[in-house]
């Protein structure tokens, strides 16, 4: 997510307006902030104008401590990682985990106790990733998805539908590619980042069973994998676009027809397209396949080494568990998010036409999220042999047998730490 | 400096004491500071710089072989020795030998290459008898630009892989299709994208090195060779030139395999993207990053890799050193 420099002015300038709202109303006036302990609340670079500003005005309606908000653009998971290590990171942090190693290594605290009562509220698909030993380690903030965005225009003059199947989408995409636009937009890698283990849940697989066994050794998977290897042999896809799959710039912009983004992006896609698009989830492959569309929440986390646990949790309670105006804001305000409460995600009139209503539909039938057991360890093997089959066509049997080897060890390693 | 004041305002107060109090201290004092002060002047001036390298190089150094004994996941204070358990793992990891191979093969290109190019510029440059100094400095100042700007403008508006990128425009005026630069692995045209950068960048600082070698040739034994009959050109470069540029040459060449050994910037900033690095073209830097800064923070494997790294650096740095007799006395 890139910033390009009007949202850069845009944001600077409402940021000069929030700060002369501030003096006259906050903490110097009545003092009623500066009471508590203070608090220092991190955040990743959202893409979404105005993100920023909602996110620090909620904290500085919190009356009970003095949090401070930082946005923090870059690498944010190398970041927090690094900043966990140490006391002077944040007290209160949004991430897009926590990993098993850092649950394990006590870098987090445990929240349980803070869902009390409203569990089951929370959207169980993403609230499974945060959970481990039965305890929750991280609040969802809200349900990331992503999918497949079509200009349905291009699509009506090439005849084509949809795609039901992976075998499908190959053949939209060929027939879609012309000399000046590409058929489909995977990301800048060909989708080895973006689309993960996708492919895979398309094929009926898992990354990693329930019992904590690898999930895709299984000739499916193989078989699924070639068919991306044909979308970049037939040259449909676009390569080296100015800003990533993230950012739907590329699709915008009549770079390519179709790309793989993320629901955050919808909003933008309809001002510029109007109603001449359409979404879809990743294609089933193969027999056993079924459609796919990866689901994630960043959840807020309390690190272990903050000075102020106590005051750290009531504030994570009070902004993702009971300010429920706060969390409708936040997650369909700026960019379209789903909310991560079931009883706030019905409400949301906003997600009940359109393709919106498509997306969230896709989410609930086909919607599947990273197990916690699949760690950055695994990730990198997995994405890296991807990466190989796609762009240098290597044989996907030997190339996953490698990649179940080593996810195999990962597992074990992370299982012997629990016991 | 702290270092320094300390002592200074310790010395003023020993003499103001000086005149009534016991003579031992004072003379220990003046031992200590050395004849007309030099110890202490010596400590006032290494001291600050030695205490950074202490802190900056030497203890995290240290550190880091410590972490590497240890299964050291997301911490830095450990506590699960494993012996040389993440040397094994990270010798039979093909990702990490892999990441050497590839740092191999950039060295053996971006050296000659960088050696030739800027031999030539410095040649060029050198027979000018007009605008000397103008296309000198335009051929040094790309040195003064970042690797990051170069990466992301040779990224984004040269070699961007869409129809309106640079390099595609002008190969559409012929015709071509566009190309994915940094994302076709057949043939390997990421290379191009990685090297050009370099050479733009660094080609002019070693131009003006070789200049200032060329500059120091004495002319007569030009005059010499041509009396002699030596034939301009090749014969005068191969055995007039290039032997009296030999302290030069080796100086730059030495330069150039511990600036490719430190290879990082434009890798990270034309490959990487938000969900990691390609495979290929990764060289141990990036590959280290990854593993003990990313989100897997094994910094216990990353910081194994680090030492391996550093131990073959050293073997290829004396290597080099004993290859070229640096050192040595001679002339």
């Amino acid at each position: 997510m890139t910033i390009d420099r009007r949202t850069l002015l845009a944001s600077g300038a409402a940021l000069g307006l929030l700060t002369a709202c501030g003096s006259n109303t906050g903490r110097g006036g009545d003092g009623s902030d500066g009471e508590g302990p203070k608090l220092s609340q991190w955040y990743h670079q959202y893409g979404e104008a105005g993100t920023e500003q909602a996110v620090k005005r909620y904290a500085d309606a919190y009356g009970k401590a003095d949090v401070a908000v930082q946005w923090r653009p870059g690498n944010y998971d190398e970041q927090t990682a690094a900043a966990l290590l140490t006391k002077s990171g944040p007290d209160v942090f949004e991430v897009n985990g926590p990993t098993l190693d850092q649950i394990q290594g006590g870098q987090v605290l445990d929240l349980t106790d803070l869902l009390d009562g409203v569990r089951d509220d929370f959207n169980p698909a993403v609230l499974a990733p945060k959970t481990y030993d039965g305890r929750i380690w991280a609040i969802p903030q809200v349900v990331d998805m992503q999918l497949l965005y079509y200009r349905k225009s291009l699509l009506a003059d090439a005849g084509r539908t949809p795609p039901k199947s992976l075998g499908e989408l190959v053949d939209t995409a060929r027939a879609l590619t012309t000399k000046k636009v590409k058929g489909l937009f995977l990301g800048n890698d060909g989708g080895a980042g973006a689309l993960g283990g996708t492919p895979l849940y398309a094929a009926g697989l898992q990354l990693v069973t329930d019992d904590g066994k690898v999930g895709f050794d299984d000739p499916a998977a193989a078989r699924a994998l070639a068919h991306l290897r044909d979308l970049y042999e037939d040259k449909s896809l676009l390569l080296g676009a100015p800003s990533d799959w993230s950012d739907p710039s590329a699709f915008v912009q009549g770079l390519t027809a179709m790309q793989w983004s993320g629901l955050w992006a919808l909003p933008a896609v309809k001002k510029a397209l109007g109603d001449d698009f359409g979404v879809a989830a990743f294609p089933a492959a193969g027999p056993g396949g079924k459609a796919a569309v990866p689901v994630g929440a960043y959840g807020s986390a309390v690190s272990a080494r903050s000075a102020h646990k106590q005051a750290a949790k009531d504030f994570v309670k009070w902004l993702w568990v009971e300010k429920t105006d706060y969390q409708r804001d936040f997650a369909l305000s700026y960019g379209f998010h789903i909310p991560a409460r079931l009883s706030l995600a019905k409400k949301a009139d906003a997600l009940t036409e359109g393709p919106a209503a498509d997306a969230v539909r896709h989410s609930t039938e086909s919607g599947f999220a990273e197990p916690l057991l699949w760690t950055p360890a695994s990730r990198v093997a997995y994405q890296d042999a991807l990466s190989r089959i796609i762009k240098s066509g290597a044989n996907p049997e030997s190339e996953l047998r490698s990649v179940v080897r080593k996810v195999s060890a990962e597992l074990d390693r992370v299982k012997k730490k629990s016991s | 400096m702290s270092e320094g004041a300390a002592s200074e305002g310790g010395r003023g107060s020993s003499t103001a004491r000086g005149t009534g109090t016991p003579r031992p201290r004072a003379r220990r004092w003046r031992r200590l500071a050395g004849p007309q002060n030099r110890t202490l002047w010596f400590w006032a001036f290494v001291g600050p710089f030695t205490l950074g390298l202490i802190v900056f190089t030497y203890v995290p150094l240290g550190w880091s072989v410590y972490l590497s004994f240890f299964d050291a996941h997301n911490t830095v204070s450990p506590t699960d020795f494993v012996g040389f358990d993440n040397y094994t793992s990270m010798l039979k990891n093909d990702a990490f030998t892999d990441s050497l191979w590839t740092f191999v093969v950039f060295t053996a290109f971006i050296v000659p290459t960088t050696f030739v190019l800027s031999l030539s510029l410095a040649l060029m440059v050198n027979r000018m008898r007009r605008a000397q100094a103008f296309l000198r400095s335009v051929f040094f100042l790309p040195a003064a630009c970042s690797y990051v700007v170069a990466a992301l403008i040779w990224k984004m508006s040269i070699f961007n892989g869409v129809r309106f990128g640079l390099a595609n425009t002008v190969l559409g005026w012929f015709g071509a299709d566009q190309t994915a630069w940094l994302s076709t692995t057949d043939p390997p045209w990421y290379w191009l994208v990685i090297v050009t950068v370099r050479l733009w960048l660094q080609a002019g600082f070693y131009m003006i090195l070789f200049l200032a070698g060329l500059q120091r040739i004495s002319p007569t034994l030009y005059e010499a060779a041509a009396v002699d009959g030596a034939r301009p050109g090749w014969q005068v470069l191969r055995h007039i030139t290039l032997p009296q540029l030999r302290t030069t040459s080796v100086a730059v060449v030495l330069l150039l395999v511990i600036n490719a050994f430190q290879a990082f910037d434009e890798f990270y900033n034309l490959l990487s993207d938000a969900r990691g690095y390609p495979p290929y073209a990764r060289p141990p830097l990036v590959y280290l990053y990854y593993t003990a800064l990313g989100q897997g923070q094994n910094l216990g494997l990353g910081s194994a890799g680090a030492v391996l790294l550093a131990l073959i650096i050293a073997v290829v740095t004396i290597g080099q050193a004993r290859w070229f007799g640096l050192g040595k006395k001679e002339d």
